[in-house]
């Protein structure tokens, strides 16, 4: 097991365009390169550094799991990834190109994809609908004048839905799903777009045991081929799926291993009940 | 319910037509059909705003601009023919020696008609996107488009003799040679527009049951995740926007051959926000709905103006009122509850198909 934490302030680092070179983040890195990496990412709101100089690397295949206490900076870590939030300084590489230039939609259609905290879905489409209108390139308004429902089409969108439990409410109104439901197709969404870069803030949160357990089934199948980075607070749910966890704190990186690992971790256990 | 959607739409479009081309032209005497001609100007007008603001949720009060933009330019250019090879006689009176050089491109039909389609589009997609991508919207989108309406109403009534003024454009009765006041002429007027209306419904129908039109419903809910969804979200709210510019420019340059003028007090900010309640009686998420409102609407103007000349304008207020409190989806909304209650117990259509 390679060490897990970090010793060093990472923030001890400057220049936030320089290549990342703590050499704890790299050891986890497994062969092949990174598909994301995060370099001296900083935004301030105010004054108030939200995230403070982080830097982090997500892997092919990896589920990543971030967590920390409230205001540690997760979902803001993921807004800036994503495009919603632009960082002050800092980089943030996908497929080595720098997304933090780019307009929401582009990232979009480089292959990252956003689920939000709340579930959000289009509530006055249908379920089907919804699973349209999130089939990638057909962006243009020519190609989606155009756009034929075909047979190909149905079947497509019916196997997305399939896997993510909807298969049979596809002509229901997205607003009369029950919360785990509407998560579900949240995540259907972004898994029709096919992106190679999964963002999911708190997934499961509203459902019930069992929903859960299909919802951790369900990001250990979608995470072969792609990259998932996953903000959870239930540790057990955490344990179960996490092949990484990325403990955040007050804006920084605070840790970072396996879920036991970090668990085990002094700091991390202060941080939680110290708080 | 997709599948019924479109079909209930198509078969109130065609009810529609067949009313508006048959009945109507055998039932309403001359004057009456041509004030029919004049609502459906508006109708025009109202089809688009069910567009952007049912459907995308952008709410233009200032859609008398594209309505103007096409009644004037119409009106050019039957005045230039009235008139030539003389100067129109406002310009005389306002001393004006040499035909303006905006006023060029109107000495041909060919090229007015271009004209009247492409250069509020024009203007719709420049004004709207450099907006939009502000992510300026809702509220503040309505107070830049009435602005707007103001400015352009300002601008027209300032100069006399480029514009006719507060007067406006009036007194033509020929294209092309051919009269345009005659009882005759005036119906194949009036059919050629419910004609032209009928390929908008069904241009704007067919644009709201496609992707396109669920996308912007999407917008008009959760525009920030439509953006996560991969869309330019600007760019389809401007489009959206510019057919209904599109739609209004047409129903204008109708409404100056209807009515045989055109004046900044038929296309400013009143008259702007007339056309939204057109749009909100009839049912703002319904294409033909909006097309009966600006009839049914016009109608009572007429109506109650005649009969009640003093106060028909607090009707007009309190049937706004009513339908805002008692009917957010208008007339079509009521209907379709009327229908729906018929066909509630449907059975669950089988998966993947007919989404």
């Amino acid at each position: 097991m390679s060490v897990s934490t970090v010793s060093a302030p990472l923030h001890l680092d400057p220049s936030p365009s320089k290549p990342m070179t703590s050499s704890v983040s790299q050891a986890h890195v497994k062969s092949s390169n990174p598909v994301l990496m995060v370099e001296g990412l900083t935004v301030a709101f105010d004054g108030f550094r939200a995230v403070d100089n982080l830097s982090l690397q997500v892997a092919k295949d990896e589920l990543r799991v971030i967590i920390g206490p409230n205001g540690a900076g997760k979902t803001t870590l993921l807004d800036m990834i994503c495009g919603k939030t632009k960082p002050t300084s800092g980089r943030v590489l996908f497929k080595g190109e720098d997304l933090t230039k780019l307009a929401e939609h582009q990232i979009v259609r480089r292959g990252v994809g956003r689920k939000f905290q709340t579930p959000s879905v289009y509530e006055d489409l249908t379920v089907g609908e919804n699973f349209e209108i999130s089939i990638p390139k057909a962006y243009g308004i020519k190609t989606s004048l155009a756009f034929k429902r075909t047979d190909a089409v149905r079947k497509h969108i019916h196997g997305f839905a399939e896997q993510v439990f909807l298969g049979d409410v596809l002509h229901q109104k997205a607003g009369r799903l029950s919360h785990g439901q509407k998560q579900w197709l949240e995540i259907g969404m972004l898994l029709i777009q096919q992106p190679e870069l999964l963002l999911l803030d708190e997934p499961v949160a509203g459902m019930s045991p069992r929903e859960r357990e299909q919802t951790g089934e369900l990001l250990q199948r979608i995470s072969h081929g792609r990259s998932v980075v996953v903000i959870e607070h239930d540790m057990e749910f955490v344990k179960r799926i996490a092949h990484k966890v990325t403990v955040l704190h007050q804006g920084q990186l605070l840790a970072e291993g396996s879920a036991a690992e970090v668990q085990a971790d002094p700091r991390v256990i202060d941080v939680y009940i110290g708080h | 319910m997709q599948f019924l959607q479109k079909r209930a739409d198509s078969v109130a479009i065609a009810l529609l037509m067949l009313v508006l081309l048959i009945v109507f032209p055998l039932v309403l005497d001359d004057f009456r059909l041509n004030l029919m001609g004049k609502y459906l100007a508006y109708a025009f007008v109202a089809v688009g705003i069910a567009l952007t603001w049912g459907y995308g949720g952008v709410l233009s009060l200032g859609q008398g601009i594209f309505f103007g933009m096409g009644g004037y330019m119409m009106a050019m250019f039957l005045k230039l023919e009235a008139s030539s090879p003389e100067l129109p006689d406002f310009m005389v009176w306002s001393s004006v020696e040499a035909l303006p050089i905006w006023w060029l491109p109107y000495q041909s039909l060919t090229l007015t008609v271009l004209a009247l389609l492409v250069l509020p589009a024009l203007l719709a997609y420049v004004v709207s996107y450099a907006v939009f991508r502000k992510r300026v919207g809702g509220v503040y989108f309505a107070i830049v488009t009435l602005a707007l309406a103001m400015m352009i109403t300002v601008l027209s009534v300032g100069q006399q003799g480029q514009t006719g003024g507060a007067n406006g454009i009036t007194d033509f009765r020929t294209m092309l040679g051919w009269d345009i006041l005659s009882a005759e002429s005036k119906l194949i007027i009036y059919i050629a527009q419910v004609i032209l209306l009928g390929v908008v419904m069904v241009l704007s129908s067919y644009m709201v049951h496609s992707r396109y039109g669920k996308v912007l419903v999407a917008i008009r809910d959760r525009e920030d995740r439509v953006r996560f969804s991969g869309y330019d979200t600007a760019h389809y709210k401007a489009f959206a926007f510019t057919i209904a510019a599109i739609f209004s420019a047409i129903g204008g340059a109708f409404y100056s051959l209807q009515v045989g003028l055109i004046a900044p007090g038929v296309v400013g900010v009143v008259a702007s926000i007339e056309m939204v309640i057109y749009a909100a009686v009839g049912g703002r998420l319904s294409i033909p709905g909006a097309v009966v409102g600006a009839i049914v609407i016009g109608f009572l103007k007429s109506y109650l103006s005649e009969n009640f000349p003093e106060i028909w304008l607090y009707f007009l207020g309190a049937i706004f009122i009513l339908v805002v409190v008692a009917m957010p989806n208008g007339l079509a909304g009521i209907v379709d509850r009327l229908l729906r209650r018929d066909a509630s117990p449907r059975p669950n259509v089988a998966p993947g198909v007919a989404p």
